[in-house]
């Protein structure tokens, strides 16, 4: 079933994620990351000379920020609290819409279009993502619990809850939209 | 090198359009002339008139005059006028539509700009179908336009050298559209802007031109300054597109400077102060964006 | 009535067969395709897979080779099109006559489309590719109203196909040099339009300003959609008035004439979006696949919901009737 837009984290996540130290998180993603790019090699034919650029996922709902340098040989993801200057390119939206451009919940234009995304930077770089992923039919929810081993479970419940989140805020897109903006 | 006078693109009117003509006949260093209605065919019939006067002045100056097609037919009357004027008998024809080509075969014709021509493959493909001139697409760099000609050395290749660069033909008239009337009940509004419509960006830049449902470059090509490289590249003929300026003046510069009797940079001088509206520009032959100039 | 849909990965492609697609039609990731994008098409590897895939799910593969080749490197586009032969497509989309040429010289028995880039807008032109190079199907250009469709039909020796959803091409296609104005890249050289390697987006104040190379080509106000800045689709300022001079950034629906599209004698219904996700394919499918049954059945034709996941965020059923001119 297609999903039109993405659903915003309610700010109660937001505050309840914001005092949390980010390093014990990196394991995690690095983890998320590799188990991923292993099971999707190909990934980065697509990329072509796309692959080492350093491209920053923000999620507007969320107290926290990603970096990710899709490199073949040594692919990185790093946690932080504020996006450095100098990326080749900027994705922000809710991290509910961020995710489903991964395993293809979303249609990434039409997040854009509506301006559920935003995109700035290396146009080129974001758009050779967008389709190495979309290609690589990444399950993230499955593919990224089942890495974190015990901690599958509650990542799981996370993750989904985040996605279900619309239910109970339905109309806080654009004022998260305009916090980013 | 020859040069050719492109067909007038824009709505002048009867007596605006065979006055610059017959100045043309009488004036300007041309070697061909393309008459004919190329953007619209509701405007032909204005034309209707004068346009015997014209062809004949033109030939009795000794011009090579080759009639144009229109550029995009698709009403039953557009396709009527269109082999009408394949079978004239007269005078060569110029295709700007692959339409107009199923009549011409085995018959020598010329094949205009708005026809794809892109490679040696396809003009080979019209040269047996008995093309004599092919006029190259505007957009064509020059390491293209040297493969092309060089292919078919016994067809004479033009490159389009001056004036605002047709850019896209639509369905749809875009001077209509802006004065919010249906192109059935047009006015002919598009009569109000004879040199095109200026289209600009949002902050104020001059970006395009629009006329009837043709859309061009506001700036103004000129390949004076890169005659050395297309005599070498092969190319037989440049085209002029008749703007709003004095158009023998234009020739004649052009002229001199093929015959070596002018420098480009003088000639560049001088086809400023011819029309001083004009930004050139040269970025397609040299394959960058159109709207550069080196 | 076929449905045809795009795919620019073999994930694309697979999506769309199992939302309904008759036909998918995709191209090689090189410059011999009109959606020449970063991180899209397929390789000759992923090609043979995929028309494996097709056809084993019983669908077919349609390979375009659609843009012009450059002169002195036409080699380029002849090894695309032999390898497409060997690789079983089941048909080739091409538009430039050199290589129609080739094709019909080469390999004669190969099925031929004519790409909607040739613009073949009425049957002289389409009668010109059939006698030159047996071309079995035209692609028709999106300037066309239904009864001029029609008309056609009346008068072509070969099927029709028509788009039927996506976005707009408002000029006649492969007669455009907007983009190569602008940026240098064209979609008859270069397979793109407006590329993304020309394209910025810059926070001015309370407005978004998408750009094109130098040009601006749209500011938006903080609640707008924001569509790419493909140039045709831009805001502009004339001395008669500013806006969407050439066209509003709507995209193509014509869902609602697939009755009257069907009474043209029209074969084949085209989706257009192979640089769409496979999310976007899989929706914009499935709903034409249920479309489709609809009209079989007599059934009303709804398609909602599909216009969020165009470009303005709206549709238009563009020059299938004749007051869009």
């Amino acid at each position: 079933m297609l999903r039109s837009r993405p659903p915003v984290a309610p700010p109660l996540v937001r505050l309840a994620l914001a005092p949390l130290p980010l390093a014990p998180l990196q394991p995690l993603l690095a983890l998320c990351l590799n188990a991923i790019v292993g099971r999707h090699p190909n990934l980065f034919d697509r990329l072509g000379a796309h692959a080492g650029k350093r491209i920053g996922l923000n999620p507007t709902d969320l107290p926290f920020s990603f970096v990710l340098v899709p490199r073949r040989a040594r692919p990185a993801i790093r946690a932080v609290r504020r996006l450095p200057p100098d990326l080749d390119a900027n994705i922000s939206g809710p991290f509910a819409g961020l995710i489903g451009l991964i395993d293809g919940a979303y249609d990434g234009d039409a997040l854009v279009f509506s301006r559920d995304l935003l995109v700035e930077g290396d146009m080129e770089a974001v758009l050779a993502l967008r389709n190495a992923i979309d290609n690589a039919e990444i399950d993230f929810v499955g593919e990224a619990a089942a890495s974190l081993g015990v901690l599958a479970g509650p990542a799981q419940v996370i993750v989904r809850a985040l996605r279900r989140a619309h239910r109970s805020a339905p109309s806080s897109q654009r004022t998260t939209r305009r916090a980013w903006s | 090198m020859r040069l050719t006078l492109g067909p007038v693109l824009f709505h002048w009117g009867p007596q605006v359009w065979r006055d610059f003509y017959f100045r043309i006949a009488d004036e300007a260093p041309v070697d061909a002339v393309v008459v004919g209605e190329v953007v619209c065919s509701k405007r032909a019939p204005f034309y209707g008139d004068v346009f015997p006067d014209v062809i004949e002045r033109l030939a009795a100056a000794g011009k090579d005059v080759i009639l144009a097609s229109l550029a995009l037919a698709t009403l039953p009357r557009e396709r009527r006028q269109m082999a009408e004027l394949a079978g004239n008998g007269l005078f060569m024809v110029e295709a700007n539509d692959v339409a107009c080509l199923q009549h011409l075969a085995k018959r020598p014709h010329a094949i205009g700009p708005l026809v794809n021509v892109y490679n040696e493959a396809t003009a080979a493909f019209f040269a047996r179908q008995g093309a004599r001139r092919i006029c190259l697409p505007p957009e064509l760099p020059l390491q293209s336009i040297a493969a092309i000609a060089q292919s078919e050395p016994n067809v004479l290749t033009e490159v389009f050298a001056f004036g605002n660069v047709p850019l896209a033909i639509s369905a749809r008239c875009y001077h209509a559209r802006l004065h919010k009337l249906a192109k059935d009940n047009c006015r002919f509004v598009c009569g109000n802007d004879p040199d095109g419509l200026a289209v600009d960006t949002l902050d104020g830049e001059r970006f395009l031109a629009i006329n009837g449902v043709q859309t061009l470059s506001h700036t103004c090509a000129s390949l004076l300054g890169d005659i050395p490289d297309l005599a070498a590249a092969g190319v037989g003929a440049l085209r002029l597109s008749p703007q709003l300026c004095d158009m023998a003046a234009v020739a004649l510069v052009f002229r001199d400077v093929m015959d070596g009797a002018c420098e480009a940079g003088h000639g560049h001088e001088l086809l400023a102060a011819v029309y001083p509206e004009a930004r050139f520009t040269n970025g397609f032959a040299r394959g960058m964006a159109g709207a550069e100039y080196v | 009535m076929e449905l045809v849909c795009p795919a620019g990965t073999p994930a694309a492609l697979r999506a769309a067969i199992g939302a309904g697609a008759d036909a998918v039609y995709c191209g090689f990731s090189d410059e011999t395709n009109a959606r020449n994008f970063p991180g899209l098409n397929f390789s000759r590897e992923e090609m043979g897979e995929s028309i494996a895939y097709a056809h084993a799910e019983k669908a077919k593969v349609l390979v375009a080779i659609n843009t012009f080749p450059r002169a002195g490197a036409t080699a380029i586009w002849r090894r695309a099109v032999d390898d497409a032969v060997d690789l079983g497509a089941d048909a080739l989309i091409v538009a430039d006559i050199g290589l129609l040429d080739y094709v019909a010289r080469t390999h004669p028995h190969q099925r031929l489309h004519l790409s909607v880039q040739a613009a073949a807008a009425n049957p002289d032109s389409i009668q010109f590719y059939v006698d030159n190079f047996a071309v079995r199907r035209v692609v028709l250009p999106r300037v066309l109203s239904v009864a001029e469709i029609a008309a056609i039909n009346l008068d072509a020796s070969c099927e029709t196909e028509v788009f039927v959803f996506g976005g707009l091409c408002v000029m006649a296609e492969g007669r455009c040099s907007l983009s190569s104005y602008a940026t240098g890249q064209s979609p008859n050289m270069h397979g793109v339009c407006s590329p993304a390697s020309h394209v910025s987006y810059r926070q001015e104040g309370d407005a978004l300003v998408s750009r094109l190379g130098d040009f601006t080509i749209n500011r938006f106000a903080a609640d707008e959609p924001a569509p790419y800045p493909t140039l045709c689709k831009g805001r502009f300022s004339t001395k008669s008035g500013s806006g969407y001079i050439f066209e509003d950034p709507a995209s193509l629906d014509a869902a609602a004439l697939l009755p009257a599209l069907r009474d043209a004698g029209v074969t084949a219904l085209k989706i257009e979006g192979r640089q769409r996700s496979r999310a976007y394919i899989e929706g914009v499918v499935r709903a034409f696949r249920e479309a489709l049954e609809a009209l079989d059945s007599g059934r009303p034709i709804v398609t909602s919901g599909l216009a969020r996941m165009t470009e303005g965020q709206t549709t238009t059923s563009g020059a299938y009737r004749k007051s869009w001119r």
